[in-house]
């Protein structure tokens, strides 16, 4: 449904996005996900029609849109900051882009009225945004946003004035009213966990360009580089050289430590330079040595409780520290392991992914 | 509230009464009843009586308060387009040249202006009277509109023109529902300002004014060279009054809408822990 098509974003010398090719489908949720400054506002805001890009093409429903007025595209923008008109009502607010259209004035409340109820803020409708609380304005400025029955709703965003509460919250309302809608939602957070939560799709950018598109789950399982498996979640990441060995590589990556063995479809060159990333929900601590794949000794320099589990900072003879974590599934205060105890970390072959860059 | 140290109560003191007695010595003659303006005689209105008698400082007082109408508004239209377009429009070129030559107006002597437009309305053949009047005045209203105006505009959010963008209306638009309704207390204070200015103003006006145009600040200037009369007294504390309440408008205006906001936002937050 959209199509950026080799777009480059110039600021001056400035390059904010760097011949950039994506697809956006349908009825998709899809979160531009990167630090700041990566230039995901700016990608927005051609989306809306506030820049144009320096060179390629953006199309909706095939249509190349480049020249076409923010005011002319069925596109509409929920702003970072919310953007409300503080001299108008609530009600007339939402109402602001129907009567824009020129829609009957029947018609207009009916819809108002819908966009209230789906927002859950009836009772709110005649206060002035400055009445309102923080919460309430967000949802206000969503209504608004979906009051024109966008085809591409862009949310800039929208969560990251909210407490961790209501922002969850908020985030399954958002999923909940994308489902009802049927609306193509484009959402814009540095949150990764939020990316996760609510999108179909994921695209991770950095710089300008995008590092990978793809679903939470294989983002998360499945990166294809170092930069997005340190993105995403928590990782450690080790360097080595591969040798093939069957089906499996075994990585050497440190002097007197056994080498990894992975399993990989990645084609590597014997002696090149790649990198292994293990997650530490896939490791497993142990106070006697177990029978695995990959098995290491080291030291517990470093607990990290949770409550619902420990995650272990386990140093190695080489210094490297391996993060493993453990479900805390008895009611104890003792933990089962402490600082300074000798002990064992294993995972399997297929835990750890490997990756040539 | 804090209570003041004794300089500081002594440095006030002196301060007001150096701004306010000489008004105040005036107001106190204007209810004199004798004719000579230097002894007190008992007090009376009868001033303001004669005065209301006098055609000559009724004609000047709706030259003036004609003069002063037209001119704010449109140094208001005027000054407010200026703001918007030198905030708005970004980097272009001379863009600094021209935002420095909208403040220069403010620091230039009142005499220098008056003299170019003088030979200005000279040199086109334009008869001097109302016309000539009201666009004087607009000429140096416009760059106190457009200092006031601008200040807002700096502190004015832009993506909520975008968003009025956004949800389909033209830049024209844009401007008429979103941003003038917002800035509106800027621009009704800027008004009031150039409105009182166009009152004060006595050495733009004797340049600009013709023999059918006397504003009453050139009426009471000429009349005071005849000697000091308690109907100019009289007069001027009504001209006190006007500005007055023209000044404490302004500042209401602007201050009022602050205050507002602030008693909803601090009701919303009791709203909220409730
Ligand atoms: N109008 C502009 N002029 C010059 N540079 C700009 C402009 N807008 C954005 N940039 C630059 O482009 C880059 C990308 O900006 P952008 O706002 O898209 O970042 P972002 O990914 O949204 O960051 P954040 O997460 O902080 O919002 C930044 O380095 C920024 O400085
Ligand atoms: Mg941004």
């Amino acid at each position: 449904m959209i199509r950026f098509e080799n777009v480059t974003k110039r600021f001056g010398s400035f390059v904010a996005i760097d011949n950039l090719s994506l697809d956006i489908y349908e009825r998709e949720f899809f979160a531009l996900l990167g630090p700041s400054g990566c230039g995901k506002t700016t990608m927005m805001r051609m989306l809306a029609g506030f820049e144009n890009p320096s060179e390629g093409n953006i199309e909706l429903d095939g249509a190349d849109i480049v020249d076409v007025p923010p005011n002319k595209r069925a596109v509409n923008m929920m702003f970072q900051s919310y953007a409300l008109f503080p001299h108008l009502s609530v009600h007339d607010n939402i109402a602001f882009g129907l009567k824009r259209e020129g829609m009957a004035k029947d018609k207009i409340s009916a819809r108002v009225a819908e966009m209230l109820r789906l927002t859950r803020l009836e009772k709110f409708a005649s206060r002035k945004p400055h009445q309102i609380s923080g919460g309430q304005r967000q949802r206000v400025a969503l209504a608004r946003s979906l009051a024109k029955a966008p085809k591409l709703l862009l949310l800039d965003e929208p969560l990251g004035a909210l407490d961790k509460k209501l922002r969850e919250e908020t985030q399954f309302e958002l999923m909940d009213i994308q489902e009802k809608t049927g609306t193509t939602f484009v959402i814009v957070t540095h949150d990764q966990e939020e990316a996760m939560t609510v999108a179909s799709r994921v695209a991770v950018m950095d710089a300008g360009v995008l590092k990978q598109v793809a679903t939470p789950s294989q983002i998360y399982e499945n990166p294809n580089s170092r930069y997005v498996a340190d993105f995403i979640g928590d990782v450690t990441i080790l360097e080595g050289r591969a040798r093939k060995e069957g089906n499996r590589y075994e990585l050497a990556w440190a002097d007197g430590q056994p080498p990894i063995v992975a399993q990989s479809a990645l084609e590597i060159g014997p002696g090149d330079t790649c990198y292994y990333a293990i997650r530490p929900e896939k490791v497993e601590i142990h106070h006697d040595k177990p029978e695995d794949d990959n098995v290491l000794q080291g030291k517990v320099i470093d607990i990290g409780y949770l409550g619902n589990i420990s995650t272990y900072h386990v140093q190695l003879a080489n210094g490297q520290t391996i993060r493993a974590q453990n479900f805390n599934t008895e009611r104890s205060t003792q933990q089962a392991f402490t600082w300074d105890d000798t002990v064992w970390v294993n995972w399997t072959d297929r835990c750890g992914i490997l990756l040539a860059n | 509230m804090r209570r003041m140290s004794g300089f500081n109560m002594i440095a006030l003191t002196l301060g007001f009464a150096f701004l306010y007695i000489p008004m105040v010595i005036l107001v106190i003659y204007s209810f004199n009843e004798s004719k000579l303006v230097t002894v007190w005689a008992g007090f009376s209105t009868k001033w303001y009586g004669s005065l209301a008698q006098n055609q000559q400082f009724l004609d000047a007082a709706w030259v003036t308060l004609r003069v002063a109408f037209f001119s704010s508004t449109i140094a208001t239209v005027l000054g407010t387009m200026a703001a918007y377009a030198l905030i708005r429009s970004g980097r272009f070129l001379g863009r600094t040249l021209f935002s420095g030559m909208i403040y220069a107006p403010l620091v230039m002597p009142d005499v220098i202006t008056g003299l170019a437009l003088l030979l200005l309305f000279i040199s086109i053949g334009l008869d001097r009277g109302i016309l000539t009047l009201v666009l004087a005045h607009t000429t140096f209203a416009m760059c106190y509109v457009s200092v006031v105006v601008s200040s807002r505009l700096m502190t004015f959010d832009l993506s909520l023109e975008e968003a009025a963008r956004d949800l389909g209306c033209t830049a024209a638009e844009a401007f008429r529902l979103v941003t003038l309704p917002i800035i509106a207390p800027a621009v009704i204070s800027g008004w009031l300002l150039a409105f009182t200015l166009s009152l004060d103003d006595l050495v733009i006006a004797s340049f600009t004014s013709g023999p059918s145009s006397t504003t009453l600040p050139i009426k009471i200037f000429s009349s005071v060279r005849l000697g000091v009369s308690p109907e100019i007294n009289a007069l001027s504390t009504i001209m006190i009054g006007i500005v007055a309440v023209g000044v404490l408008a302004a500042s209401l205006v602007s201050k009022r809408s602050l205050v507002k906001r602030q008693a909803d936002e601090a009701a919303a937050v009791r709203a909220e822990a409730a």
